[in-house]
C-alpha cells in the first residue's frame, strides 16, 4: 500500500522511516552517555567566544541578504540580465504574452 | 444516495454559489452564526465530492446535462450534437476536484480567525465562495464557454480578494496585475473559442474533439488557448505578475490563488490532450510545454533564492514546482502518438507531474499560510528583520520544517516520491532535462534553509520577546494540510494507484472522454 | 475575389479593433488608458463572435409569430451577451482598484505607480 511500483523500481517510505528510526536511537543512546553535571542558569551555559565580548542579540544573528552572499556575487552577471525583464510595469507582461503566442503560432504553423 | 450521486456535480457547483450570495444576509444574524454555516456548507461539499469520487473510479466519467429529462442524457432527441450545458467529470477533473476542495477547507478554516478583525468580512467570504465556484467550475465543465465563464469568474473573485486590504497600497496593485493578465487572457481565449465555433458550430469539447479537423485555424486557436493558460498558471516567461499578487494577498488566498493558477494548468492539459489529442502529432506541443516547464523551473528557483520578502521567495518556488508539473505531463504529451514509449516512461511521467499538482497545492499552500502566520505575528514580510521566530511560535516552526522539507523532495516526504517520478522517467526520455530538475531541488532546498535560518533559527531578539504562536484556528488550517502529506508521504503508492493513476488515464484516454457524450463512435 | 469583400468587412474591422486594443495595452503607461485597451479588446471580440452569428437569410429564433424561414441558433448571440456583462464588470472592478492606486500613490503611471518588481 506503502511502496510506490512503477517501471524500473519501487519507492518505499516505510523503509526509510525504519532506518531514520534506527539512526535516531543511536543518536539518542550516545547523547545520553553525555556529560549530565553541568549547572542551568550559571556561567556554565552562557556563550564564550574566546573572551571577546558577546555582542547583543541583534548583532549576532545574520540577516537574510548576508546569506549566500558568494553565491550572489559569483553570479553578479546573471542576476543583472534576470533583472531586467522583471520590471514590474503591466505593459511589459502583457508584452511578453503577445510575444509568446506569436511565437507560438509560429512554431505550430510552420512546424505541422 | 443515489440521488445525491446522480445530482452531485451540480451540487459541488451550486451549493457553494448559495454560500457565496446568502454570506452578507445571514451575516447580519452574526459573524459566528455565518462562519459556522460557511464551513459547514463546504464540508457538505467535501462529502459530495467524496461521493462523486467514488461513484467516477467505479463506474467511469459521469455526465450531468442541465434542462435534460435524464441527466445522463447528453444528446437531446433528434440531435447529431448537444446543444445543452453541460459538467463532464472523468478521473482528472475529480482529481484536480479533490485538490481544489483540500486546500479550500483548510484555508477557509485559517482565515476564520485571520479576518477576525479586518472590515467587510462579509464581501470576503462572499468573493472566497465564488473563487471556489470558478475553479470547481473550471474543472467539471465540458463545454468551451463555461471553460471561460469560471474562468472569468476565478479571476474576478480572485482579483478581488488579492486587493482585499486596501489600506496597503502593494496589495492593491498586486490585484491590479492580476486582474489586467487574467482580462486579457481570458479575451484570448474567448477568440480562440470563436475561431472554433466558426469551424464546427459546436462548443462541447467532446463534439469537438470528435469533429476537429486540425486546420491551420485549428493550430492557431491551440496556440492561443495553450499560451493564455500558461499565462493564468504562470509559467516562465509569463510569470512576473505571480510574486506581485501571491505576496501581497492575504492568507488562506495565496493558496487558493495558487490552486487556480492548478486549475488553470488543468485547462491546458485539457485542451491539449483531450481537445487536440487523438490523431494529431502532439511532439511540437509537448515540446512547447517541456521547454516552458523547464524554464519556469530554473529561472523560477534561481529568482526564488535571490528574494529577500518570504512570500516572493515562496511565489517563485510556485513558478518553479509548477515547471516540474509542466515537465512530467510535457513528457507524456510529447510521446502521446508512439505507444511503446508512453508505455515505457510517458505513462511515469504523467503520473509524476499529475501527483506533483496535489503534492504541492498541499505543501506549497502550507508554506503560504506559515508565511501568513509569521506576518500575523510579527507585522512584516521582510526576511532582513526576522530572526528567533522559532522560540515563540514552536508549531508554526514545526510546520515549515515540514513543508520545506517536502518542497525540496527529501525522502520520506511527497514531494520525493512525486520527483522520484519524474526524474526516472524524464531520464529515459532526455537526460539533461533530468539533471536540470536535480538541480532545481537543490537550489529549493538552499533557499528554504535561507529562509528557515533567517526567520526561525538564531538568538530571540529583544523586538519579537512578545510574539505569540497564531489563534488556533489558524493552526487548525495548517493542521489539515500537515495530515494531509503525511498520509500521502506514508502512502504514496496507494495514492497514485487510486487517484493519479486514473486522471492520467483519463488524459490519455481521448476516447473515452469523447464516447460520454457522443455515443460510441463509428 | 472583388464579391468577397464586403462579407469580410466585419472581420477587417474586427482585426483593426484588436489591433488598436493590443497597440494602447502595450505601449501606454496610463492606467486608465489600459483599461480603455481592454474594453476595445472585449469589443473586437464581441464584434468577432457577433458576426459569426450572422446567416444569410436566417431568421431571429423567436418562436411566436416568426416569418418564414431557416431560424438561426442563437448560441453566439448568447456568448455575445455574456462577455459584454463579464467586460462590464471586469472593467468596474479594474476602474476601483485604480482609484485605489491614486489615492495611494498619487499618480495612475504604470511605471511611477509600482512599488512591486524584481
Amino acid at each position: 500500500m506503502s511502496v510506490l511500483t512503477y517501471g524500473y523500481a519501487v519507492w518505499s517510505p516505510i523503509v526509510w522511516l525504519v532506518v531514520l528510526l534506527v539512526l535516531a536511537a543511536i543518536v539518542l543512546y550516545v547523547r545520553s552517555r553525555g556529560q549530565k553535571r553541568y549547572k542551568k542558569g550559571t556561567a556554565q551555559t552562557d556563550i564564550f567566544i574566546s573572551g571577546i565580548q558577546v555582542p547583543p542579540a541583534e548583532q549576532r544573528h545574520v540577516p537574510a541578504h548576508n546569506i549566500y552572499w558568494g553565491f550572489f556575487e559569483a553570479l553578479k552577471g546573471f542576476y543583472n540580465t534576470m533583472m531586467r525583464p522583471h520590471t514590474g510595469i503591466i505593459n511589459d507582461y502583457i508584452l511578453w504574452l503577445v510575444a509568446v503566442m506569436v511565437v507560438t503560432v509560429l512554431v505550430l504553423v510552420m512546424v505541422i | 444516495m443515489e440521488y445525491l450521486t446522480v445530482h452531485s456535480p451540480i451540487l459541488i457547483v451550486a451549493v457553494p454559489l448559495l454560500a457565496a450570495f446568502i454570506t452578507p444576509l445571514i451575516s447580519r444574524i452574526g459573524n459566528k452564526f455565518r462562519d459556522t454555516v460557511n464551513v459547514s456548507l463546504l464540508s457538505f461539499v467535501t462529502f459530495l465530492i467524496v461521493i462523486l469520487t467514488i461513484d467516477i473510479y467505479a463506474n467511469g466519467t459521469r455526465v450531468y446535462t442541465l434542462g435534460a429529462s435524464v441527466p445522463e442524457l447528453a444528446l437531446p432527441e433528434n440531435y447529431m450534437v448537444p446543444v445543452r450545458i453541460m459538467f463532464q467529470v472523468d478521473g482528472i477533473s475529480i482529481f484536480m476536484g479533490l485538490t481544489t476542495t483540500v486546500v479550500a477547507l483548510a484555508a477557509l478554516v485559517y482565515s476564520l480567525q485571520f479576518v477576525k478583525n479586518e472590515t467587510g468580512q462579509d464581501r470576503f467570504y462572499s468573493l472566497f465562495m465564488l473563487l471556489y465556484v470558478g475553479m470547481i467550475g473550471l474543472e467539471f465543465t465540458g463545454d468551451m464557454f463555461n471553460l471561460f465563464v469560471f474562468l472569468e469568474i476565478l479571476s474576478i473573485a480572485g482579483a478581488g480578494l488579492a486587493s482585499y486590504r486596501v489600506n496597503m497600497a502593494d496589495a492593491v496593485e498586486g490585484g491590479f496585475k492580476y486582474i489586467i493578465i487574467s482580462a486579457v487572457s481570458a479575451l484570448f481565449v474567448l477568440f480562440a473559442i470563436g475561431i472554433l465555433y466558426s469551424e464546427y458550430n459546436l462548443l462541447s469539447i467532446a463534439a469537438l474533439a470528435h469533429s476537429m479537423q486540425f486546420t491551420t485555424l485549428d493550430l492557431i486557436a491551440l496556440a492561443l488557448l495553450a499560451i493564455a493558460f500558461v499565462m493564468k498558471l504562470a509559467g516562465v516567461p509569463l510569470h512576473m505578475w505571480a510574486p506581485d499578487t501571491y505576496a501581497v494577498a492575504p492568507a488562506g488566498i495565496t493558496p487558493m490563488i495558487y490552486t487556480s493558477s492548478a486549475a488553470s494548468m488543468y485547462a491546458l492539459y485539457r485542451v491539449t490532450f483531450t481537445l487536440y489529442g487523438g490523431h494529431f502529432d502532439t511532439t511540437a506541443i509537448g515540446w512547447v510545454v517541456i521547454i516552458l516547464g523547464v524554464l519556469s523551473m530554473f529561472i523560477g528557483v534561481m529568482m526564488a533564492i535571490h528574494q529577500t520578502d518570504i512570500k516572493r521567495l515562496m511565489a517563485y518556488h510556485a513558478i518553479s514546482q509548477s515547471g516540474y508539473m509542466l515537465l512530467g505531463v510535457g513528457v507524456g504529451l510529447a510521446v502521446l502518438t508512439d505507444p511503446v514509449a508512453l508505455a515505457n516512461y510517458g505513462r511515469d511521467a504523467m503520473n509524476g507531474g499529475i501527483f506533483h499538482i496535489i503534492n504541492n497545492a498541499l505543501y506549497k499552500g502550507m508554506l503560504f499560510l506559515t508565511a501568513e502566520a509569521i506576518f500575523f505575528r510579527i507585522g512584516t514580510r521582510d526576511l532582513n528583520k526576522m530572526g528567533g521566530l522559532g522560540h515563540n511560535m514552536k508549531w508554526t516552526t514545526i510546520f515549515f520544517i515540514i513543508g520545506a522539507l517536502a518542497i525540496s523532495g527529501i525522502p520520506p516526504f511527497n514531494g520525493f516520491a512525486s520527483k522520484l517520478l519524474i526524474y526516472e522517467s524524464v531520464f529515459r526520455f532526455n537526460p539533461l532535462l533530468s539533471i536540470i530538475a536535480m538541480f532545481v531541488s537543490l537550489v529549493t532546498l538552499a533557499s528554504f534553509t535561507k529562509v528557515f535560518y533567517s526567520a526561525f533559527t538564531g538568538p530571540e531578539m529583544p523586538a519579537f520577546k512578545e510574539v505569540r504562536e497564531v489563534p488556533r484556528s489558524m493552526l487548525i488550517g495548517m493542521g489539515i494540510m500537515v495530515a494531509c502529506i503525511i498520509f500521502f508521504s506514508i502512502f504514496p503508492g496507494l495514492v497514485v494507484d487510486t487517484i493519479v493513476a486514473p486522471a492520467t488515464d483519463a488524459l490519455i484516454d481521448q476516447a473515452s472522454y469523447i464516447n460520454g457524450v457522443m455515443g460510441a463512435v463509428p | 475575389m472583388m464579391q468577397y469583400i464586403p462579407y469580410n468587412i466585419p472581420f477587417i474591422a474586427v482585426a483593426l479593433l484588436m489591433g488598436v486594443a493590443l497597440f494602447i495595452i502595450l505601449f501606454k503607461r496610463n492606467l486608465i488608458k489600459i483599461i480603455m485597451g481592454i474594453a476595445i479588446l472585449g469589443a473586437g471580440v464581441n464584434l468577432f463572435l457577433v458576426t459569426l452569428g450572422y446567416r444569410a437569410g436566417g431568421v431571429a429564433p423567436i418562436y411566436t409569430v416568426a416569418p418564414e424561414g431557416v431560424m438561426v441558433l442563437p448560441v453566439p448571440q448568447a456568448l455575445t451577451l455574456t462577455n459584454i456583462v463579464i467586460t462590464v464588470s471586469v472593467i468596474a472592478l479594474m476602474l476601483t482598484m485604480v482609484m485605489f492606486t491614486y489615492r495611494h500613490m498619487g499618480d495612475i503611471d504604470a511605471k511611477k505607480s509600482r512599488l512591486l518588481r524584481g
